[in-house]
């Protein structure tokens, strides 16, 4: 497909422990345009953060990618050698973690941890100018809307609040981020008018910058206003994929549904209900679909075989017997 | 609804000291909950909103100030409270995963309580846990499994059956479902309304989520930076909020639908952070982030009035008591 910058396919990710085989990613397909912004929501233990690692090529050491192939500009991403690499981490694409306490170290200061990156980012054969890479810094946090940089450098990041050191790891991320971005909850750990501002500087950032974003949350209500296409993730699978706007007003997946109906409304009118159930343990799960436990249309089949992605128009995918297949 | 106050709180003052000053967690903060009703407190981290429920609960004792439980008072720290108050309230931790002990069953967890307050004169404690057990719609063999192998829903209700099985009539429920995903949030809280109807609990519920909070107290308050500055009952809350701070709150509030968007107040767009609680600015302590800030902001501390009845607010912006329609 053209103007497409990432294109994963069918990823089958498992991680190695001591009990067994947790047997995670399930046959996974995103796809991000340039420019494009893309949320993937899904509920704790669903893999969004496994997806994005992998992405990254960040996974854990006990981590095996069992299937599939995860394509970035042409590089497969996953047969890349170390070096190729580093020179995408350098310069092309970058994360932004859910907890910016754990992503900072807290015994360097915010210039120190900034300056490594920006020197890293922007090295080539010559060392780069001590007073270029400061001034580089500086830019950096101005453009996370920090005030007071010169001051930021030389603090440590305990000496900050939580909503500056989500702006230092913004900034951080833009270093080397010239093409996506990818952003693990960056508001989740915050307060929700802090958590109003970070969304908004980031919005602003990658509309300026002309970036590609996948924002990965929870908070349903946190992605609306921010992307144009959305994953719903289940327990490792991708169970629905649709414009932003689609997916919100015609919900198909019985998952989807019910956590749309869960998230508690402000214009009060009860309390919605739960899902019943639990996600299925990783260890014991079979081929049958991840959600069948769960739903109450289930019937035999759906506890037999996994359905596969069916394209009902506009865009809209479903991973759900209700809409084709037998 | 009955206007029979279970807890009243009156000018209630948590001072911490610290070696860099002194931190006024809760600073002259009043209310009362009624019997059968929850009342909710919002605010962000560092408001003083669980610093207020820990108080109730006798974590510590308050620096000044009062309060009454059923008549009583009770503004002493918890090692001073008779056994028969502790068993009368009740309190549940935002984090289930530290606040139940790892080495111990759910079963053992259950039936401390039990034991504590010797509520089984007959010593058959296993057959009072497991009807506890029924209650939060646990499975009886889960009774030998430890917390750890538990996913954070089972955990909160283990954590609920365990400040069930006194009998309270009074819980404080602090931040029960921040931790939670919501579609396991939607059950915790179905599960604390049915007992509170069924057991005619009344409920302190602190929490910083504003959509949570439309559906479950009948009067909300919002704290910020240890004080109350605006108290109402839900409804008008929701539909004429007038404290700056709260329309804030409520225009950063992500939301689904376009009947929430339009819900919203005039958009007040959220700026700066909420101040360290050792450099309280002078004035109203919101002065620096408000976008209507006026002179008198910075110099004098607002002084709470009943703009409407049973609406009070702390704002420059609303000096004098109750107005006609």
């Amino acid at each position: 497909m053209t103007g497409q910058l990432l294109e994963v396919n069918d990823l089958h990710i498992s991680y190695k422990v001591y009990e067994g085989l947790l047997r995670v990613l399930n046959g996974v397909s995103i796809s991000v345009g340039e420019k494009e912004k893309v949320g993937i929501i899904g509920e704790s233990g669903c893999g969004k953060t496994t997806t994005m690692k992998a992405i990254m090529r960040i996974l854990a050491a006990n981590a095996m990618v069992a299937g599939g192939t995860i394509a970035y500009k042409g590089h497969d991403i996953l047969r890349l050698g170390r070096q190729e690499l580093m020179r995408l981490h350098r310069t092309s694409m970058s994360m932004i973690f859910q907890d910016p306490t754990a992503a900072l170290n807290p015994v360097f200061k915010i210039g120190d941890q900034l300056q490594d990156i920006v020197r890293y980012s922007e090295w080539r054969s010559s060392v780069p100018n001590k007073q270029e890479v400061r001034t580089r810094a500086v830019e950096l946090l101005k453009s996370a809307a920090l005030p007071e940089p010169e001051r930021i450098l030389d603090s440590y990041p305990f000496q900050l609040s939580g909503g500056m050191r989500q702006r230092v790891c913004i900034a951080m991320s833009l270093a080397s981020a010239k093409d996506l971005l990818i952003a693990d909850e960056p508001g989740t750990s915050l307060d929700v008018t802090i958590e109003d501002q970070i969304m908004r500087l980031l919005k602003q950032i990658v509309e300026e910058r002309g970036l590609s974003v996948i924002l990965i949350s929870h908070s349903i209500g946190a992605v609306k206003g921010f992307v144009t296409k959305l994953y719903v993730m289940y327990a490792g699978m991708m169970v629905e994929e649709a414009p932003t706007e689609e997916l919100f007003s015609n919900p198909l997946h019985p998952y989807t549904q019910n956590l749309l109906k869960a998230v508690p409304k402000l214009t009060g009118g009860g309390v919605p209900e739960g899902i019943a159930g639990r996600i299925p343990s990783y260890l014991t799960i079979t081929d049958a679909c991840r959600f069948g436990s769960r739903c109450r249309f289930a019937k035999e089949h759906c506890h037999i075989n996994a359905p596969p992605a069916f394209d009902v128009g506009n865009g809209h995918k479903v991973a759900c017997f209700l809409y084709g297949g037998s | 609804m009955s206007a029979e106050e279970i807890l009243v709180v009156k000018g209630l003052k948590k001072y911490f000291k610290t070696t860099r000053g002194v931190v006024k967690a809760v600073d002259d903060v009043s209310f009362s909950v009624m019997k059968n009703e929850t009342f909710g407190l919002v605010g962000e981290s560092g408001s003083g909103k669980s610093t207020v429920g820990h108080v109730i609960m006798g974590i510590y004792g308050p620096t000044a100030g009062s309060i009454t439980f059923s008549g009583k008072d009770i503004s002493m720290g918890v090692g001073r409270r008779p056994k028969e108050l502790k068993k009368q309230l009740q309190i549940v931790f935002q984090d289930p995963a530290s606040s139940l002990n790892p080495r111990r069953t759910i079963g053992q967890i259950l039936g401390l309580p039990l034991r504590v307050h010797h509520l089984v004169p007959d010593g058959n404690y296993a057959e009072k846990v497991f009807e506890i057990m029924d209650l939060i719609e646990l499975p009886r063999e889960f009774a030998v499994r430890y917390p750890g192998e538990q996913g954070g829903g089972e955990k909160q209700a283990v954590a609920i059956g365990r400040a069930l099985a006194t009998g309270p009539s009074f819980i404080v429920l602090d931040e029960p479902t921040s931790a939670l995903d919501v579609s396991i949030q939607a059950k915790i809280i179905n599960m604390l309304m049915r007992f509170q109807k069924e057991f005619n609990l009344s409920y302190l519920f602190i929490t910083h989520n504003l959509s949570v909070m439309r559906n479950v107290a009948q009067r909300v308050g919002i704290m910020y930076l240890g004080k109350i500055v605006e108290l109402a009952d839900t409804p008008e809350f929701f539909s004429k909020p007038l404290h700056p701070y709260t329309k804030m709150l409520l225009s950063a509030v992500p939301v689904i639908t376009r009947e929430e968007e339009a819900l919203k107040p005039e958009k007040v767009t959220s700026t700066g952070e909420i101040s360290g609680a050792l450099s309280v600015p002078p004035g109203c302590s919101f002065h620096p982030r408000c976008p209507f800030v006026m002179d008198v902001c910075s110099k004098v501390v607002p002084l709470q009035v009943e703009y409407k009845k049973g609406h009070y607010v702390a704002c420059h912006l609303y000096p004098s008591a109750i107005n006609a329609e």
